[in-house]
């Protein structure tokens, strides 16, 4: 067809090439200024953090005020504890949510939910930690990371909840009449099809939302509570990082500032593992072309 | 073996908008019936009535005498899940389960209705396959791709073997070639052939070809009735009715 032919071998007007290299540098330019709050976070925790980092500081217990050393491994293994608990409570209970807002929700009551788990969601998280004390401290008359993980738990559901309706949404109405269509039940067809198919956003909704609460401090103030020395129990007060971070860095001593910047290096890389270790979990499952 | 379909007096709604008029027809077992007619005219609306799934669209409705068999689709007590897995259906657009392999899609519907004998699962999904006319094309893949990777045509291969592994009595296809390729479209015209020896088909075509080519009766549909309802060659070729001949000839629709 010479008309096409003749049409597309013109030189490209100056404008345009110009328009192009403009609108590409731009989205270049916005890329690289997301990526550079995160970058100059993590090289400015290793410029600071990574002198008191150190075998006795992911293995010791912090050591008494004025003496030198110590580590935080008991807030290391309580952050572990408490995120445990919170995601059992989070994970669960806003997977549920999030199924009975996408494929029973569309009425009144699924309205209130939605519109209540978006209120949740901008809940300050303190006020979280003050319901959690009131919920499980005050009852059980001492601090606990069990009262921690509900707090934190609390802080996941909503997160979760709308990340999965989301999800299931995306799921197309073909893929749930085809499992109808087998006679397959619908609560059958919800957790293992129409779920199932979402599977990889419901993940990340899930990770996202640890990922957020991992690096919560306040709703562990009079929660979790925090905790010099070790402790497995989940029924008392328990070191968390955030909490270590905290206290360490309003003190007035140089070393514990220093193991305060090195425990922020370790929480984020216990993030950034935990994530990239569920999302390579997920990936190795999944089949050519799905 | 297929069984026969009695239908008397269905209507349908969807809200108020009413999609069926007293619809009664007779379909014989292990035989291949056609339902053409324009586009809005019911014809969907019908075969999704026979097994059920018109009611899992909201608001949508129906009442009648179906008999599919022994089975009274729309009697008291009658589960329509159970119904839907004595009649698969086949949809317009393939939709294989995306996140399951190609053994994993044949295999859902007897997986998810509590089927657990490996042994006797991998003969029928091997069978459906076979029936289906895709097994030599994916049997050296069969756990390790997903159903989705598949070719548009061997997609709905796919969705026909699928249907067929839970062995139903009667298969529906809602236009099932309409977004294939001539090629895909003949292999699956082609295996609608072969079904019948096993199957009653209800098939639902645009193509008035296909419908000639495939199907040994054949009805049509105008604005929510069955107009006329006859051997294919007769409604082809001496329709009893003028809208029948306007549409096969080519008048209107």
């Amino acid at each position: 067809m010479p008309s096409i032919a003749a049409s597309t071998s013109q030189p490209v007007s100056l404008w345009r090439r110009v328009a192009n290299q403009g609108a590409t540098a731009f989205a270049i330019l916005t890329a690289v200024l997301v990526l550079v709050p995160l970058m100059a976070i993590f090289v400015y925790l290793l410029i600071k953090g990574v002198g008191a980092l150190n075998w006795a500081f992911l293995t010791q217990t912090p050591k008494p005020v004025g003496e030198a050393g110590g580590g935080m491994a008991n807030a290391i293994v309580g952050s572990g504890v408490i995120l445990a608990i919170a995601s059992l409570i989070g994970i669960p209970l806003g997977i549920g949510s999030g199924i009975y807002l996408a494929e029973y929700g569309r009425n009144r009551f699924g309205d209130i939910v939605r519109f209540t788990a978006d209120v949740l969601n901008g809940v300050p998280s303190i006020v979280i930690g003050i319901a959690a004390y009131s919920l499980v401290v005050v009852p059980q008359k001492h601090f606990s990371a069990l009262s921690g993980g509900v707090a934190l738990g609390i802080m996941m559901i909503p997160t979760v909840a709308r990340a999965t309706e989301e999800m299931l949404l995306m799921v197309p109405n073909a893929v749930r009449e085809a499992a109808f269509g087998l006679g397959i039940p619908k609560w059958r067809t919800t957790l293992s099809i129409t779920l199932r198919t979402a599977s990889a956003g419901v993940i990340t909704g899930c990770m996202l939302a640890f990922a957020r609460v991992a690096g919560e401090t306040a709703p562990l103030l009079f929660t979790a509570f925090g905790n010099q020395f070790w402790n497995l129990n989940p029924n008392q007060p328990t070191a968390a990082l955030p909490l270590q971070i905290f206290v360490y860095a309003i003190s007035p001593f140089d070393e514990w500032h220093n193991q305060a910047w090195a425990g922020a290096l370790i929480l984020i890389i216990l993030i950034v593992g935990a994530v990239a270790a569920v999302r390579i979990t997920v990936s190795r499952g999944r089949l050519k072309g799905a | 073996m297929g069984v026969g379909i009695e239908v008397r007096g269905l209507n349908a709604w969807y809200g108020k908008n009413q999609a069926l008029n007293e619809i009664d027809m007779k379909v014989p077992a292990n035989h291949v019936t056609a339902v053409i007619g324009p586009s809005g005219c019911g014809k969907s609306t019908f075969i999704r009535c026979l097994n059920r799934m018109h009611e899992t669209i909201p608001d949508a409705r129906a009442e009648g005498d179906v008999k599919v068999g022994e089975m009274d689709v729309y009697g008291d007590g009658s589960d329509p899940v159970e119904v839907r897995r004595r009649i698969g259906m086949v949809f317009q657009k393939p939709n294989p389960f995306p996140t399951m392999s190609i053994y994993g899609n044949v295999a859902a519907g007897l997986k998810l209705n509590g089927f657990s004998n490996r042994k006797q699962m991998d003969e029928l999904v091997e069978r459906s396959l076979k029936l289906a006319a895709l097994w030599d094309e994916v049997k050296d893949n069969l756990h390790k791709k997903s159903g989705a990777s598949l070719s548009g045509g061997q997609q709905q291969r796919l969705c026909i073997a699928r249907a067929l592994a839970v062995e139903p009595e009667v298969l529906l296809m809602d236009e099932p070639a309409s977004a294939l390729d001539p090629i895909s479209t003949s292999k699956i015209e082609e295996l609608i052939f072969q079904l019948k020896q096993h199957y009653t088909v209800v098939i639902v075509t645009h193509n008035m070809q296909q419908a000639a080519r495939v199907a040994e009766l054949t009805g049509f549909f105008l604005m929510g009735s069955l107009i006329e309802y006859d051997k294919t060659e007769k409604i082809f070729t001496n329709p009893a009715d003028k809208r029948t001949e306007d549409y096969v000839t080519g008048r209107f629709g």
